[in-house]
């Protein structure tokens, strides 16, 4: 995984609470084997008509969201499904962070381990976000990993939180499996205390 | 004396393998349950950091979510999908892990076979790369869906690292009335706490009401707990629970059964124990519920009407339940009752069981789906089907005039080809009616196995009631 470096960029805004994750990615695009080309299927169904033109209207067909590494979205972000095509999708597409007032938790803990970074703000600051970029669709934001902090247009640096772990793991760019796989002793530990409940290889 | 500890707690402590400061604990994994759709990437994973899975004797791998319905004569006609089942058969072979298969007697969706066989059991750890996975916990069972990097993880080292959830207590007391079911015990709790309102939560569902449900009817009600937010729901287990499971081929047997019995029966809740959040639920009050919107909270009861965006103060939620009504095609303050449906879809891991089938057809038993109605009918298992065919239950069905299908996802989801055409609506026990999730531009409404039935019927929305 590459590291999580500070950014600046536009923003996508979508003014919708509760987006499942079968809206980030339709369930017809999951009989894939691979992770290439859900990028181009991310929000299919808003982002194209049925005969596959780009709807217009849609913010990611929108000129001033071309290049936003940022998507704004409503509260409840990526509940649904746990697919982690949704998080493959959103970085494929080029996002690197979402902000909202909250994530559902299969959702969040896919993107962390994708270099996807949920941006949980205040309703307060996340209403705000939505009126600003009503007036500027072209404005920036800056994510800062390292101090943990969201900078708005007109300079205020908005604090968030982020577990401390998976913070540190999308800095250094290291996945959790080697982390877990450097636990070796421990785990050959538990497994001599503890007698397993079934065998699936034995009935 | 320690301190007294819920049911989910007990689970986690008997699990952790490590816990270090500033680093999320290490869980142990019981069992791994495995199917096409999430799992490709992290064999490949696996193969390309030249790794081995740990324990293939805790996995247990099925395919369920693109397998066709028709008949298992006929071969996978999607090529796609066909690709994504033989990778998943090839990948168990490679890697030692049994398989339900395509044509396996066993095969079904993933978290009706759990059960089913006995794999499931109270007390352990369940994960799988599904979100419903939250099915298994009516065992007592702390059971979560994964992603996909996740599942990789588990494979890998038989361990997940997890932060210690919320524990929420869901108290659902007194009889439910006839026509009202456990499906609408469930939708009602979603649509009052919200499709966010267990995030970050376990939830422990106790109370009388609970306490007089079957297994399966427990199952529906852990099985939609990720539509709250929950990752997780518990049951904690009784008498109920151990009759279920003895004699399943993968329940401990003879000794084995004493021992297990007498662990499992310290699971439950220690009195005093404390909870982060609390509901409770009056369910004599309880009518059968449907869904009107593109969310699972959007509920309301079979005779509400249609509520109104322009009473929502929140602009945002407004919003969303304006774009919801649009694209639902639904007037503001009408009722339900009455309106023409499409398509009724029985089946699915909330409703596809042999309770659910049965329900269905004490229903449809001497009448007929009405003609403007396609009806399908999904067991959720090779075995539910045989179990149903042994009861006379798919004779009922064909007679009224359904569709009698193979075990699978089938249009829960809508990746083997059943699915709805842009516009039609269906009244489907199935658990999502998000956007297109049964079909692109398809509209769906959630209910219970009697309310589809008494729908499919009439040919409109229907309160099962007038029929029973
Ligand atoms: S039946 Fe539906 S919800 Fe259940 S596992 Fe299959 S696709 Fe998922």
């Amino acid at each position: 995984m590459t590291k999580f470096t500070a950014f600046e960029s536009r923003v996508a805004a979508l003014p919708v609470d509760n987006v499942d994750t079968d809206q980030i990615i339709p369930a017809r695009f999951l009989k894939t084997v691979s992770k290439e080309g859900l990028g181009d299927q991310l929000f299919f169904d808003w982002r194209y008509d049925a005969g596959g033109s780009p709807k217009p209207d849609f913010v990611l067909n929108t000129p001033e969201a071309k290049e936003a590494r940022i998507l704004l979205a409503g509260d409840n972000f990526g509940c649904g499904s746990s697919r982690e095509h949704a998080p493959w999708a959103l970085t494929q597409y080029g996002f690197r962070a979402v902000i909202s007032t909250s994530f559902a938790d299969i959702f969040k803990q896919n993107s962390l381990k994708n270099g996807l970074l949920p941006i949980v703000v205040p309703r307060q600051v996340h209403a705000e976000l939505f009126a600003m970029h009503a007036r500027d669709p072209r404005m920036t934001l800056r994510v800062d990993l390292e101090a943990c902090t969201l900078t708005l247009p007109d300079g205020r640096a908005v604090e968030f939180p982020v577990d401390p772990f998976a913070r540190r793991c999308l800095l250094d760019g290291v996945d959790e499996l080697g982390w877990i796989l450097q636990q070796e002793a421990a785990i050959a530990a538990f497994e001599a205390s503890h007698a397993a409940p079934i065998n699936t290889l034995g009935a | 004396m320690t301190r007294p500890r819920t049911i989910i707690e007990k689970v986690w402590d008997a699990h952790l393998v490590s816990e270090q400061p500033g680093a999320p604990a290490l869980l142990y994994i019981d069992l791994h349950l495995v199917h096409e759709v999430t799992s490709p990437q992290a064999f490949d994973g696996l193969r390309r950091r030249g790794l081995k899975v740990r324990r293939p004797d805790l996995t247990q791998a099925t395919v369920d979510h693109g397998t066709p319905t028709t008949p298992r004569t006929l071969p996978i006609l999607d090529q796609v999908a066909a690709a994504q089942v033989a990778r998943l058969e090839a990948n168990c072979r490679e890697f030692g892990i049994p398989c339900f298969g395509f044509l396996s007697d066993k095969q079904g969706v993933v978290h009706v076979i759990g059960p089913e066989q006995g794999l499931t059991q109270p007390g352990m750890t369940v994960v799988c790369g599904d979100s419903h996975t939250a099915t298994h916990g009516a065992f007592g069972a702390l059971a979560f869906g994964i992603g996909t990097s996740e599942v990789e993880m588990v494979l890998a080292t038989q361990c997940l690292p997890q932060r210690r959830s919320k524990t929420f207590k869901v108290e659902v007391n007194g009889a439910l009335k006839p026509g009202v079911s456990a499906k609408d015990i469930i939708l009602a709790l979603i649509a009052r706490i919200g499709v966010g309102g267990g995030t970050g939560c376990v939830i422990e569902y106790c109370g009388s009401t609970i306490r007089a449900l079957s297994m399966e009817e427990r199952m529906t009600v852990t099985n939609m707990s990720i539509e709250g937010g929950a990752r997780a729901g518990m049951i904690a287990p009784d008498n109920v629970t151990y009759q279920y499971l003895h004699g399943r081929p993968f329940a401990p047997q003879g000794a084995a059964w004493e021992a297990a019995l007498e662990r499992w029966r310290r699971l439950p809740t220690d009195e005093g124990a404390a909870y982060d959040k609390e509901i409770s639920i009056d369910a004599a009050a309880l009518e059968p519920m449907i869904t009107f919107g593109t969310n699972p909270g959007m509920g309301i009861p079979i005779s509400g009407a249609v509520p109104d965006p322009a009473a929502v103060a929140d602009p945002l939620e407004r919003e969303t339940l304006s774009k919801a009504l649009k694209y639902m095609a639904l007037e503001p303050g009408k009722p339900l009752l009455g309106r023409p449906i499409d398509v009724v879809f029985v089946g699915s891991c909330t409703n596809g069981r042999l309770a659910d089938l049965r329900a269905a057809a004490s229903v449809l038993k001497g009448r007929k789906v009405n003609p403007r109605v396609r009806m399908l009918v999904v067991p959720g298992s090779q075995p539910v089907k045989r179990q149903a065919e042994a009861e006379g239950l798919d004779e009922i069905f064909r007679a009224a005039g359904a569709e009698w299908r193979e075990a699978g996802c089938s249009m829960c989801i809508a990746m083997n080809g059943d699915q709805l055409e842009p516009g039609q609506y269906s009244v489907s026990t199935s658990n999502r009616n998000f956007e297109g999730r049964q079909g692109k531009g398809g509209r769906t409404l959630l209910a219970s196995p009697l309310t589809a039935a008494a729908s499919a019927v009439n040919g409109v929305i229907s309160d099962v009631r007038t029929l029973l």
